[in-house]
């Protein structure tokens, strides 16, 4: 598989790219944000997601979706980053998908056909401190009645306040660092016992602190095996830590896009401050840090979509680089920007908010260095 | 199976049939390096059995037509042929600056006669190729060049020297920058083919830091080059010496992080060893090993992808660049982790341990990646104008 897009997807590119321009520019977010709108996205636009078939980019065709791959749901998530547009995509049309994927077909057909819709929302449940450690769960379900007792707390789940489903990966067996032991429940909207807490978080967005203080769901919500859901659970984490990617990709090539325009009209000194060598070298720099977290970010889809096993490498390696180079876009935008930069009317800000919530999401890049020194052998 | 499957399938069976085992080791020291040429040197006869059989299948340039000595294969081949070389760790079998940089740009200057005669030699590792581009003057303003080359009629007549030529002292054939017009700085340069052996050609090498001398100042008193092998057209050659100076880029940008190359890890395990749960004794170099093992990895997959634009004819021109300062910047990173990997061993300059201290001269050596072909300051240069499209001083 040659490592770039292919025909297919270009034209798929080539649809999404106006679409977010114009259906959810940054003035959408900026919209939602300053009427203080309690839902962290627009439900009109969800539905419109479905529409134009977004929403089912990784559901399979027997399951009525598209059955396109990681590469496709990139290229939605990237124009989701370049315009910081609020939307449970991630989450929903790839994360609970993923998960459901190791489902029964039972939970496919009562899940799936709201998503694809864009009525059903789904949050993922992972995180219990506050960082990412999915080693170390211990949210408890114990065997109740005809199902299971869920106890403990969950953080930093976004969209967990309104949604439909959640995704909740809880230990039903072995020690708290253990990865045996973990199971994967599909907790509806309204259980009793079960407590959301919105939080708006600095890029606006809304992540909840969840309570679950026996919460009974039944049998039939175990998404695979009991106490085997490490595997699901890492395929699911491994798919939304690409998209994330793909997602950042997009906010650090939109911070650029915006920096090398201001760098183009900004005069200083008489000149044009793009003609200054000191900024020059940091943003073509900057340029190669982007490329680079590209292609790295196409392995991992690639390699996802291909079941290969080299894939958990090359996400680790993905969702880290993509953290290092849009970290830096982001950093650097503000300063090349100057005093404009560091005002709430001028977009730039917004971008690296945004990125600091995706770099932190899911792992950052620390947890995945880490991860791959330990993959590595040291 | 499809039939780059089949391809691939049979690929696998012959490098395994045919690479001998010494050549499916980490590359451990220049002397691992095949260079071919006139007066080959070989650390042991597999590597020279390794050349000759992959020459043999034209397999040295496997995307080169056939009448080139090349294999003709397409890119998806080349690249299949590629991966599963890397997979079996199958050395290189033939490193030459006529297949990386002089090659391309005889496929798209040369005449017919000159393609056969040269790049076949090339392919075949017979003839071993330098640069001659650098002049004492002229460095990162390299078209300032000034080596004068005069027509005579029947030949050209070559007066000047040349600096940082890569192994002059060793190769058999250079291909030169020389001055054809003073009155124009890049419609004044032309691209020669002449023999080292040639009278009033002399080479001096040149001591650098790390003890060893890999570069030479080259001297050139009345040297006479017969017309036909000027490549290309006369006072044009700066269009050939930029497409060499591209596919230059490259193959620096790929240098030392290959899949064949020792990892960094296993140099600061095997020397500072482990805590009781198994991770390096040495929290905070694990650490930056860690974080440059994610650019590594990402930037091979910056170079898969590279090589696939290219071939399809979709890279920016000036991405090479971009290549060029971002491999060797990470290259000169892993020297400086190996030497903090190894410490005070790796300060050993010339112990027969230290294999006559292998580790600090390569350490050393990497410090003209980023010079070398080009400074990673003119690479951002090149990529703030080109691709960036910022506007100029």
């Amino acid at each position: 598989m040659p490592m770039f897009l292919t025909d297919d997807q270009a034209v798929l590119r080539d649809t999404v790219e106006p679409f977010m321009a114009e259906q959810a520019p940054i003035s959408h977010l900026r919209a939602l944000r300053d009427s203080k709108d309690a839902t962290g996205f627009a439900r009109e636009l969800w539905a419109h997601f479905a529409e134009m078939g977004f929403n089912g980019i990784l559901v399979d065709e027997a399951d009525g979706g598209l059955g396109m791959g990681h590469v496709e749901a990139g290229i939605v998530l990237e124009e989701i980053g370049r315009n910081l547009t609020p939307s449970p995509f991630l989450s929903t049309a790839v994360g609970a998908v993923t998960a459901l994927k190791a489902g029964s077909a039972e939970q496919r057909g009562h899940w799936l056909p709201g998503i694809l819709a864009g009525t059903t929302v789904a949050a993922l449940a992972v995180d219990e401190g506050a960082k990412h450690r999915p080693n170390h769960i211990a949210l408890m379900a114990e065997r109740d009645g005809n199902g299971f007792k869920l106890t403990g707390n969950k953080t930093f789940v976004a969209h967990g306040h309104v949604a439909d489903l959640v995704i909740v990966a809880a230990r039903t067996a072995g020690a708290t660092h253990e990865t045996s032991g973990i199971t994967l429940f599909a907790v509806e909207k309204g259980a009793a016992n079960l407590t959301a807490t919105p939080e708006r978080l600095a890029d606006s967005s809304i992540a909840s602190r969840m309570a679950f203080e026996g919460v009974h769901v039944d049998a039939d919500a175990v998404i695979g095996h009991v106490d085997g859901g490490w595997d699901g659970l890492t395929q699911m984490l491994n798919a939304v830590r690409t998209g994330a990617a793909s997602e950042m990709l997009g906010v650090g090539n939109g911070a650029m896009a915006m920096t090398m325009g201001y760098l183009k009209e900004r005069k200083q000194f008489g000149k044009i401050i793009g003609t200054f060598q000191a900024l020059q070298h940091r943003a073509a720099h900057l340029y190669a840090e982007l490329e680079v977290a590209r292609a790295a970010t196409l392995k991992a889809q690639q390699l996802l979509d291909a079941g290969d096993a080299g894939a958990e490498r090359a996400v680790i390696v993905a969702k880290a680089m993509t953290g290092y180079a849009t970290q830096l876009s982001v950093q650097e935008s503000i300063q090349m920007h100057g005093g404009i930069g560091m005002t709430d009317a001028y977009d730039v800000g917004l971008f690296i908010k945004r990125q600091r919530v995706l770099g932190e999401l899911f792992g950052d890049s620390d947890f995945h260095a880490n991860e791959l020194a330990r993959l590595s052998g040291y | 199976m499809s039939e780059i499957e089949t391809f691939r399938a049979e690929a696998r069976a012959w490098l395994i049939e045919n690479c001998p085992p010494e050549m499916r080791q980490p590359v451990r020291s220049d002397a691992d390096i095949c260079w071919g040429g006139r007066n080959p040197t070989f650390s042991c006869p597999e590597q020279k059995l390794w050349m000759d059989r992959m020459a043999a299948k034209g397999w040295t340039v496997p995307d080169w037509p056939k009448a080139y000595g090349g294999a003709g294969l397409t890119p998806a081949e080349t690249k299949a042929l590629r991966e599963e070389m890397a997979a079996l760790n199958c050395r290189n079998p033939l490193a030459s600056f006529g297949i990386s940089m002089l090659g391309p740009a005889m496929l798209k200057f040369a005449t017919e006669e000159q393609k056969v005669l040269y790049l076949n030699q090339i392919a075949r590792g017979e003839i071993r190729w330098c640069q001659g581009y650098s002049e004492p003057n002229s460095g990162s303003d390299l078209a300032s060049l000034a080596t004068k080359c005069e027509d005579k009629g029947d030949h050209y007549l070559i007066n000047g020297q040349k600096i940082w030529t890569s192994y002059a002292d060793k190769c058999d054939w250079i291909f030169c920058l020389v001055r054809t017009n003073t009155s124009s700085k890049h419609e004044g340069i032309s691209f020669l083919l002449f023999d080292m052996k040639t009278p009033g050609v002399s080479t001096k090498p040149i001591l650098l830091i790390s003890g060893n001398s890999p570069f030479c100042e080259t001297f050139f008193d009345d040297v006479k080059v017969p017309k036909e092998q000027l490549v290309g057209t006369l006072n044009k050659g700066w269009d050939v010496a930029k497409y060499v100076l591209g596919h230059e880029r490259e193959m620096i940008s790929g240098m030392g992080l290959g899949v064949t190359s020792v990892p960094v890890s296993d140099v600061a395990l095997k020397k500072i060893g482990t805590e009781p749960d198994g991770r390096l004794d040495d929290p905070v170099l694990r650490a930056r090993i860690a974080q440059f093992e994610v650019r590594a990895a990402a930037f091979r997959a910056m170079s898969e992808r590279f090589i696939d634009e290219v071939k399809a004819r979709r890279a920016h021109p000036a991405q090479p660049s971009m290549m060029k300062y971002y491999g060797t910047e990470l290259n000169k990173a892993r020297h400086e982790l190996l030497m903090a990997a190894g410490g005070s061993d790796a300060l050993e300059w010339e112990s027969a341990a230290s294999r006559e201290g292998a580790t600090p001269r390569a350490w050393l050596r990497t410090k003209a990646n980023s010079i070398e072909g080009g400074t990673s300051e003119i690479q951002l240069n090149i990529v703030a104008k080109h691709i960036l499209n910022l506007p100029g001083a």
